[in-house]
């Protein structure tokens, strides 16, 4: 219907809405009821002193009842239904729909407002990420490297008779580039992952409650003491708050550090410790040996100061496979929170619960090699679920195949991995 | 003495690397490690071929292959883009920027050897 015979519907609503009875209108505006009937329902064109007057009695601008308030959602609709997708809508009707239901017609044009801000969000984020310039620069850092190696090897293998100098210069050069290929491809790894313990900011209240844990060490001498208790928790939450740790993340750690107490009180430090000399680093030996869960004795293994009992990393994650708490090894990257490479024996630990599993693995792409030996989590509380992976370097002499296994998908090179569940930066961008 | 290659790249030992095989393979190797007067070593050197990193400081190596192809005296000189991208996208824009070849890194001596020598027979 043209926009023009539209002014009766946009008559009729500002009356209905202004609570005026028709024969009342009609009387102000000088005609008879039924010809305002008529024009109400667009047969009957108006304009002149007739418009004026409906105007006048109406209390609105003549331009309102002509154009409408609705010009613009019309032409918005206009656009939407332009850039239409699916559907049939009928464009020959737009005036008709916002003159009829203009609640309707305003909702549609917010909603296709929103979705065009949203969608130059998206184009925004998606050319950021695309032009990241530290992303960039770091890719073109590992590549140039990778490039400069590549060459250089091929050179120091294929040239015979390679004179000493440039045999030393070739050297030299490789050495150079591998030290350089390390600190990008670290760097990137970091960016990638934010590594909250390093130059990335915190951002979440686990990274602020995993940072305090990793400025002590993870190890907390106060809970320790035969007579710590509770308090002793609430001493330490209040200290962080005190330095600025977020409300969010005050309630982390308080659960973590009340779990920490029940831990130390299960299994005090000094006989845990006389009792690891004698068995030795061996989670089920120990549990057996103390009664306590396989759990309690990862957790109180991963709190032992490090001088006391090496370095021991942990995972715990719960059902949904996000990392709850996470203390690091060398040799072990991993993620922030989840996404973490399906292969990891935590996740075949969840899905067989109370059956300890234990395994050597290595991280595709890295040299250096670490025990895992995992256990179901849950012992001591069995709903809800959670995994625990312990982290142990690998003495070298143990026995049985080495498992391998990524950080996580995107910046995992290993190809043809049945795990995988999405592309990797490496595969895809080298 | 060869014919004469300009290799404009901002990458030591890339630099090295490239310089040694195409040296050994009778080549007189010249090299130009920025981008921004990257042209002015063009006219200088007056090469028989160009090979041209495309992440250069100062000047991306696609507006240096530019300026190349617009001045008569090198419009029709070989060149071979090195880049770190090896999407299609980065290939036709070497290609629409007029590249003769285009190889990506990390790349076999081989390769760059034998795509000089058949830029060098056209």
């Amino acid at each position: 219907m043209p926009e023009r015979l539209m002014i009766g519907t946009r008559i009729r609503e500002r009356r209905v809405l202004s609570g005026i009875r028709q024969t009342d209108l009609a009387k102000q505006a000088g005609i008879s009821p039924s010809y305002l009937n008529l024009i109400e329902h667009n047969r009957r064109r108006i304009g002149g002193k007739t418009l004026l007057k409906l105007a006048e009695a109406l209390e609105v601008e003549p331009s309102h009842l002509t154009e409408g308030a609705e010009a613009a959602v019309v032409g918005t609709l206009r656009e939407a239904a332009a850039e239409a997708d699916g559907g049939e809508p009928e464009r020959d009707r737009i005036e008709e729909f916002a003159g009829r239901f203009p609640g309707w017609a305003g909702l549609l044009v917010d909603l296709y407002r929103r979705n065009q801000s949203l969608e130059r969000t998206i184009d925004t984020l998606t050319d950021r990420l695309a032009h990241d310039p530290f992303l960039a620069d770091s890719l073109h850092e590992v590549i140039s490297a990778v490039t400069a190696i590549r060459s250089t090897s091929s050179i120091l293998i294929e040239t015979e008779a390679l004179e000493p100098e440039w045999q030393a210069r070739f050297h030299r050069n490789i050495n150079e580039d591998a030290a350089r290929l390390t600190e990008s491809a670290q760097t990137l790894v970091r960016y990638l992952e934010g590594a909250p313990n390093r130059d990335a900011d915190l951002t979440s209240p686990q990274d602020e409650m995993h940072a305090v844990l990793a400025a002590r060490g993870y190890h907390l001498p106060e809970l320790e003491r035969e007579i710590a208790g509770p308090r002793e928790v609430t001493r330490l939450v209040r200290a962080e708050a005190a330095r600025g740790l977020s409300a969010p993340a005050q309630a982390l750690l308080e659960t973590v550090l009340l779990r920490y107490l029940e831990d130390a009180r299960a299994l005090p430090l000094r006989s845990f410790l006389a009792q690891l000399e004698r068995i030795g680093p061996h989670p089920d030996r120990l549990a057996e040996e103390t009664g306590a869960d396989l759990a309690q004795v990862f957790r109180r293994l991963a709190a032992l100061p490090e001088d006391a009992a090496g370095p021991v990393g942990l995972v715990i994650c719960d059902a949904s496979g996000t990392m709850v708490f996470r203390k690091p090894i060398a040799a072990f990257a991993m993620p922030r929170l989840a996404g973490a490479c399906a292969l990891w024996p935590l996740y075949q630990a969840m899905a067989q619960p109370m059956v300890p599993l234990r395994c050597r693995v290595r991280q595709a792409g890295r040299e250096s090699a670490v025990a895992a030996p995992a256990g179901p989590a849950g012992f001591d509380q069995p709903a809800p679920m959670r995994a625990h992976m312990l982290l142990c370097p690998d003495p070298g002499a143990a026995a049985g195949p080495v498992r391998n296994m990524g950080v996580s998908c995107r910046i995992c090179p290993q190809r043809d991995c049945g795990a995988r569940r999405e592309a990797s930066i490496l595969s895809e961008g080298f | 003495m060869g014919k004469k290659v300009l290799l404009i790249e901002d990458e030591p030992n890339i630099i090295e690397a490239i310089s040694f095989i195409l040296s050994r393979d009778g080549w007189e190797v010249k090299t130009h490690a920025n981008g921004h007067d990257a042209m002015e070593a063009v006219r200088r050197r007056a090469p028989d071929l160009v090979i041209l990193d495309v992440m250069l400081p100062g000047k991306s190596g696609y507006d240096i292959l530019g300026e190349i192809r617009e001045d008569a005296n090198f419009a029709a000189t070989p060149v071979l883009m090195l880049t770190a991208r090896g999407q299609t996208r980065d290939r036709e824009m070497a290609e629409r920027a007029g590249a003769n070849r285009y190889m990506t890194k990390p790349f076999s001596n081989a390769d760059v050897l034998a795509a000089v020598r058949a830029l060098a027979e056209t």
